[in-house]
């Protein structure tokens, strides 16, 4: 689903004059963007170009020298994890991020058991808190069925992180923010996360950020992408787009 | 639950109510210790086996139970209202305790319990007043139910299994429910858990004051049971012996600190024949068994098991044992 940049849409993230400072390094300096509802946007750039400390600093994880990012209208800066999880946000991490010696349907269930009443409550509700069916939809979504037993660190790499990408949707987030999920994933698995990812975001509307690496897997997953170096933006378009700009070619695609 | 498990757990309480027909007394005493000890391991095995965090305070928490119900049940309060003081407190005291302790978590929170349980057996040995010094406190009365007096051994002991059998169902109700999973997601992966919504700090502090409340349980069983306290009965020492049942029998594993407690209560038993040499002995079994089976001796029947029907192999580089 391609969306252009709309005005009176509400963004479901808006990074408003991001910089941020480490000791006399810039690592991202005055970048401004925002993500509407159902875009799959692409954050792309070299090593170092300050990927990681944008999205660190959309999750709250770092403090930003200047400017702030908002979710939905509600500054993430400071925001603990679980309560990111609690507005709506769900992430995937770069490393393996499942619980090994959990079932693949519990290491789901889990995504979504604490968006489920309160602490309390949950001591008191049922062992699954009512997601077995909701969990198996999505273990089936992703074509993990056979594996729905199976402890998950006994999976394959690829697989695992198919059950890190269900547990990032499970909760049903507003926007999911993706860390490199097509690193160490072999072609095959790629092309099949990809047709998912894109599944997923076309039947449920959900909005996706992605940081990534891997050149032919953002170009044909992302409606937008924003092309940073050295912390700064450099380009920003749709994929056909990006893969003609000469000042993308100089700095990164190298020709 | 299938109709095995069920006619197995059957089984197993079926030979805890025979257990102690026409044994000696000093048998039936060691069987009471040994329900005891293994209510205190459950609450550690909650903390340490489910949430991942050591905690060398669990003798500590005994201690404050066991000190609660001797002066209130010497004072005339029955034994039942002086068992849920006790529980309560060290549940509030493990919450303070925790709050800030939790804070640092792993080893820290090896060493803030540690200190603490040194300074609690400082407090109960230098307040004579109240806790009677390093003499203790004696005479404590057996309880009553219903006109049924617990008196006698046997009769004291099923009062125990009564009190054992409800600890395990509180805690297998308490880990059937989602927070069992929460608390195994805390002890495999604390930084995924948390981005999914899990207040891991709230979750694990909970783990924490629940496991020290079933040690102010068993030593508010305790001080009926051996009539006789003191602040030694509660020292370090005994944090560890109850932190090596935990480990021995299986951290992790529901029945683990059963078994554990069995095994740290009865060895000594088998072994005495040996005289000096028991300790040496003891010591090096639980070395060969660390580190053979890190995951205790239920680990080590899981594993025996596999060997016999392979089901899967873990990855090893994906495979992580429950680390100390």
């Amino acid at each position: 689903m391609t969306m252009q940049p709309q005005a009176h849409i509400k963004p479901v993230l808006s990074v408003h004059n991001i910089s941020k400072q480490f000791g006399g390094i810039r690592a991202v300096n005055n970048v401004s963007f925002d993500v509407l509802p159902g875009e799959i946007l692409g954050l792309i750039g070299p090593n170092g170009s300050g990927k990681s400390t944008l999205f660190n600093c959309i999750l709250g994880q770092l403090r930003p020298t200047e400017g702030h990012c908002a979710i939905k209208g509600r500054a993430t800066d400071g925001v603990r994890p679980a309560d990111l999880s609690l507005m709506g946000v769900g992430r995937t991490f770069q490393q393996l991020s499942v619980f090994p010696k959990m079932s693949v349907l519990d290491n789901v269930i889990l995504a979504g058991q604490e968006h489920e009443g309160t602490m309390f409550s949950r001591l008191f509700s049922k062992g699954d808190a009512g997601l077995t069916s909701k969990a198996e939809q999505l273990i089936d979504f992703f074509r993990l069925t056979p594996y729905r037993n199976t402890e998950a660190g006994s999976l394959s790499y690829g697989q695992q992180k198919l059950v890190d990408a269900a547990m990032a949707f499970m909760a049903g987030p507003d926007i999911v923010l993706l860390d490199e999920p097509a690193g160490g994933v072999n072609l095959t698995m790629l092309g099949y996360l990809k047709d998912r990812l894109t599944t997923y975001n076309r039947e449920h509307g959900t909005t996706f950020v992605v940081i990534e690496h891997n050149m032919e897997f953002v170009m044909s997953l992302c409606t937008r992408i924003i092309v940073l170096a050295q912390g700064e933006v450099i380009a920003e378009g749709t994929p056909d787009q990006i893969r003609s700009n000469q000042m993308v070619i100089d700095a990164y695609l190298g020709g | 639950m299938t109709r095995s498990r069920i006619t197995l757990l059957a089984l197993a309480i079926a030979a805890l109510v025979v257990a102690p027909l026409g044994q000696g007394n000093y048998i039936i005493y060691t069987l009471c210790s040994w329900l005891v000890f293994s209510i205190a391991a459950m609450g550690l095995n909650l903390t340490l086996g489910y949430a991942g965090q050591v905690s060398l305070a669990q003798a500590g928490f005994m201690g404050i139970g066991a000190y609660i119900t001797a002066l209130m049940t010497l004072n005339g309060v029955h034994w039942s209202l002086a068992a849920f003081i006790s529980i309560v407190s060290s549940f509030a005291v493990g919450l303070a305790l925790g709050y800030p302790a939790l804070r640092v978590q792993h080893h820290f929170l090896a060493f803030v319990t540690l200190a603490f349980n040194t300074l609690l057996f400082l407090v109960l040995r230098n307040e004579e007043e109240i806790t009677g010094g390093s003499f203790g406190l004696v005479g404590m009365p057996r309880p009553s139910f219903f006109g049924i007096s617990t008196d006698g051994n046997l009769p004291f002991y099923y009062f125990s299994l009564v009190c054992f059998l409800l600890s395990t169902g509180v805690l297998w109700w308490i880990l059937r429910s989602p927070w069992g999973r929460a608390f195994k997601a805390l002890r495999e992966n604390p930084i995924r858990a948390e981005s999914l919504g899990l207040k891991i700090r709230r979750q694990t502090l909970l783990a924490f004051a629940i496991g020290s409340a079933f040690g102010g349980l068993a030593g508010a069983m305790q001080t009926p049971l051996v009539q006789f306290i003191e602040p030694g009965s509660f020292a370090l020492i005994h944090s560890l012996k109850i932190l090596l049942m935990v480990v021995v029998g299986g951290s992790g594993f529901f029945f683990g600190p059963m078994l554990g407690a069995a095994v740290v209560i009865l060895l000594p038993e088998l072994l005495r024949f040996t005289e000096g040499y028991y300790l040496i002995i003891y010591a090096a079994l639980v070395i060969v068994l660390m580190v053979y089976s890190p995951n205790g001796l239920i680990g080590l029947g899981q594993k025996l098991l596999e060997k016999v029907r392979p089901k899967h192999e873990a990855r090893h580089d994906l495979k992580q044992g429950v680390s100390l």
